[in-house]
């Protein structure tokens, strides 16, 4: 417990204030650990030709292309009078990011909302609960074509196509939401509970006042989780549905040529990953700015 | 038989604040009788210790006074009214061993919850908020975060809290219980000056018979097994009470009685051959 | 959740047992009302059977076909079991290994939780074109992948978790390295490693199948599932969907399964 802290200033209210000198050291790690794989990446190619193993896997210029090569790519065009792969990616980034983003926020909301549903009754929790942990084991990508061929036609049209593909995500997204969330309202100390019974609060107010707030830690932990689980959803809703128009179909096409030019498909990897990254460090820092927490006590 | 400072003496046309009767606890686990026929009358205004040995009760007849716990049999009246009916009303505030500050809340915001729970307005509980910060001694702390204050600060905005609202009683149970003796002391001192501006009856419970000497005006010593009161002594220190007011003998005298009363050695004073001296 | 009895005496194994099951009756009765539903909505409305058949034809199909599903739903439960074994088993070595590197382990935390976001899907097609499509290695290995980066990055977590006042007890008993690792930080990992393995057994098996969408062998259930579901044989891609999701429950049942049994100490996992 910190004691003489009359002359402690007040919260740093989040990292996002850091000086600069912390700021460089930072990006200089993420520089860092970049080149670190690049070169892991080359050696690992080199010593694999050099000796010829076949184990785990053949390496060559097709299955491993160098990253020169991969990087290369993003600057030429994929197909003849196309504009360059890095242009057309990045649309279809755009693209599957709006899925996600969808499928995100909708996601979220349901999996908050069934989670204070829930901690209100045992009973409706051990009545669904088991479903819901279920519907996770679900192999979505088999059921995605259906899923968009059902949902399609029932979309306003500016929503079609890719719609039914935030409905994918979502579907990824809620669980874990479900699940911490309902852990997060029931997480409150007993002796804060019987504070708010002296106030002779409704159960309104104790949700409002007290769980909720005590949940965020939980919650943020789970849309963590929800951030890449949405995007790899958007990936996957693509993949069936046979939309050209996002990453997932980029990634389909460009298997199909992955013997000729194995460095398109590659890139698209390299960006989806970094989608999914993007992800996650918006909800790291939306984290960092609304949960006020004694720094060792973060979910 | 006077006790605290001229103005709050004690009337006897005042109603009590409390008024417990026969009151019994028994928990089913383990069949434990916690109180037996409990009789306890508050009158406003004064400073109640309860004190005792470890499962004489005297938590859990705060509890019942506060209608956190319901009793086996009996019955209690807080302020005229059913216990549930004075905790709906907002008639007391409660001060845990432990702080129960809102970590995401800061200090200012912890001490306008119950403020914001009566639907107070912003700018009246903006001003109550300063006013209890002042009485606290804690104004430059009003956007601090619990987790960066002391236990002993900690408290001092949790008993800004229970007295946001004006209550006309304070219960508290064993809230500097996890504190040092140095702080201890001087928050018992805080605490009686708190009191004199506040003028609010308070029962207070504790494990330290020189801390319920030196803040009561009246002791209660209960012994367990099952929970009962076993007797009251009444304090008559002069006010305003100092930290030399520990070293008087007569103080030393209070303290002996309450001991002996703990120890069962004889001696139950009963107010009246009390006074006779 | 009250007792409704306090009895003097502990329940006896047959009372124990009954109130076990009797945890289970909600559950059951929610899924008897929805296949209820389900059942008589689809009867009464006339849903067009492609698109969403009748339970009880998922069910006869689930039967009828069970020649070549239950085989292939083996098949590749095989691959996502060996990706699970293989991507968690390395995982909680990989995460041994960084914690003894106690620095190293703290400082690499923030990328092993980036690389943890990195959509893996998006890489299945490449591990087709690595292994041969059409052996079990290539779903093996995304499955593995799969498993490897929440198993790595919950167990470290929890390796790096140990109370500092429980060491400095073992310190205290002269307790060297190991013993320290033995008594106070495995425990401490364990709830860890679970829960990340609960995660990892679902998504094991999903892993198989979407790598299953970029080509595997005809032994297979996703490919079998997509297969029909291309020739508009919805109930069979049903009935196969059913099987998946069934062994995916199993995986993860016999993982919650051993968590109660090693973990019979910890509070979450006693009377819930």
């Amino acid at each position: 417990m910190v004691t003489q802290v009359a002359a402690a200033g007040p919260l740093a209210r989040s990292s996002l204030r850091l000086p600069v000198a912390a700021w460089t050291r930072r990006v200089g790690s993420v520089v860092l650990v970049l080149v670190a794989l690049v070169g892991l990446w080359e050696l690992y190619h080199w010593v694999w030709t050099m000796t010829g193993w076949t184990w785990p896997f053949i390496v060559n210029d097709t299955s491993m292309p160098h990253v020169w090569t991969i990087f290369q790519a993003f600057g030429q065009p994929a197909q003849v009078n196309q504009p360059p792969l890095i242009t057309v990616l990045l649309h279809k980034t755009a693209f599957t990011a709006k899925e996600a983003a969808a499928g995100f926020g909708i996601g979220a909301l349901i999996g908050f909302s069934l989670g204070v549903v829930l901690v209100h009754s045992r009973l409706l929790q051990r009545g669904f609960l088991p479903y819901i942990v279920g519907s996770q084991t679900v192999p979505i990508l088999a059921i995605a074509p259906m899923v968009v061929v059902w949902v399609n036609p029932r979309l306003p049209g500016p929503l079609q196509g890719w719609g039914a593909v935030a409905v994918i995500a979502t579907y990824l997204t809620f669980f874990p939401v479900t699940i911490n969330t309902l852990r997060g309202l029931q997480s409150v100390e007993p002796r804060a509970l019987e504070l708010m019974r002296t106030y002779g609060a409704s159960r309104r107010a104790v949700l409002w006042k007290l769980r909720v707030p005590s949940s965020l830690p939980y919650l943020f932990s789970a849309l963590r989780l929800s951030a890449t689980a949405s995007v790899v959803g958007a990936i996957i809703g693509e993949l069936p549905s046979g939309l050209q128009d996002g990453l997932g179909g980029a990634i389909f096409n460009f298997n199909q040529y992955y013997s000729i030019e194995p460095q398109e498909l590659w890139a698209t990897n390299v960006i989806a990953a970094l989608l999914g990254i993007a992800f996650f460090v918006i909800v790291v820092l939306a984290e960092k700015a609304i949960v006020r927490r004694a720094p060792e006590n973060v979910a | 038989m006077s006790v605290g400072s001229p103005d709050r003496s004690v009337s006897e046309t005042r109603p009590d604040v409390v008024r417990v009767a026969g009151v019994t606890k028994t928990f089913p686990r383990g069949n434990v009788t916690a109180l037996q026929e409990i009789d306890l009358e508050l009158a406003p205004g004064e400073f109640v210790s309860l004190i005792g040995p470890s499962g004489c009760g005297k938590s859990t007849l705060l509890r019942v006074i506060g209608d956190l716990v319901e009793p086996t049999a009996g019955s209690i009246a807080v302020n005229g009214k059913s216990a549930r009916q004075a905790r709906e009303d907002g008639d007391y505030g409660i001060v845990f061993q432990e702080a129960v500050l809102f970590d995401w809340r800061t200090v200012a915001k912890n001490i306008g919850l119950p403020l914001e729970m009566l639907g107070w307005d912003r700018a009246r509980r903006r001003k109550r908020i300063e006013e209890m910060l002042a009485l606290v001694e804690l104004s430059g702390f009003a956007d601090h975060h619990p987790w960066q204050l002391s236990g002993g600060m900690q408290q001092r905005v949790a008993i800004a809290r229970a007295l946001a609202f004006e209550p006309a009683l304070l219960l508290m149970d064993e809230p500097f219980g996890a504190l040092d003796e140095m702080t201890r002391e001087r928050l018992n001192l805080e605490l009686l000056s708190i009191w004199e501006q506040t003028a609010n009856t308070v029962v207070f419970v504790t494990h330290s018979i020189s801390e319920a000497v030196f803040l009561s005006t009246r002791v209660v010593v209960m012994s367990p097994r099952p929970g009962r009161i076993a007797g009251h002594v009444e304090i008559d220190l002069p006010t305003p009470r100092t930290a030399e007011t520990r070293d008087t003998p007569r103080f030393f005298e209070l303290v002996t009685q309450v001991r002996n009363l703990l120890r069962g050695q004889g001696e139950h004073l009963l107010p009246e051959e009390e006074a006779l001296g | 959740m009250t007792a409704a009895t306090v009895t003097a005496t502990p329940p006896t194994r047959t009372v124990r047992v009954l109130r076990r099951l009797g945890e289970w009756a909600p559950a059951l009765v929610v899924f008897v009302l929805v296949v209820g539903l389900w059942e008589g909505l689809i009867r009464a409305l006339n849903v067009p059977q492609f698109m969403l058949p009748k339970p009880s034809t998922i069910v006869s199909v689930f039967w009828t076909q069970r020649h070549s599903l239950w085989p292939a739903g083996w098949y590749t439960f095989r691959e996502a079991l060996g990706g699970f074994a293989i991507g968690s088993g390395l995982g909680i070595v990989a995460a041994t290994v960084v914690s003894r590197f106690r620095t190293a382990g703290k400082a690499l935390m923030p990328v092993f939780i980036a690389a943890n976001a990195v959509p893996i899907v998006a890489f299945a097609p490449i591990f087709g074109a690595w292994f041969n499509p059409i052996t079990m290695q290539s779903k093996m290995a995304i499955a593995g992948v799969l498993c490897f980066l929440p198993v790595m990055v919950n167990t470290l977590r929890g390796l790096q978790s140990a109370k500092p006042r429980q060491i400095e007890l073992m310190r205290s008993y002269a307790a060297g390295e190991l013993e320290i690792w033995r008594r106070v930080r495995v425990p401490t990992a364990l709830p860890f490693v679970f829960t990340s393995l609960k995660v990892a057994s679902v998504l094991a098996m999903i892993g198989a199948i979407v790598g299953e969408f970029f080509g595997g062998s005809l032994d297979a259930l996703g490919v079998l599932i997509f297969t029909d579901a291309g020739v508009f044989q919805f109930d069979a891609a049903w009935a196969g969907i059913l099987v998946a999701s069934l062994l995916g429950t199993a995986l993860y049942g016999a993982v919650v399964g051993t968590e109660r049994i090693v973990l019979r100490w910890s509070p979450e996992t006693r009377g819930s």
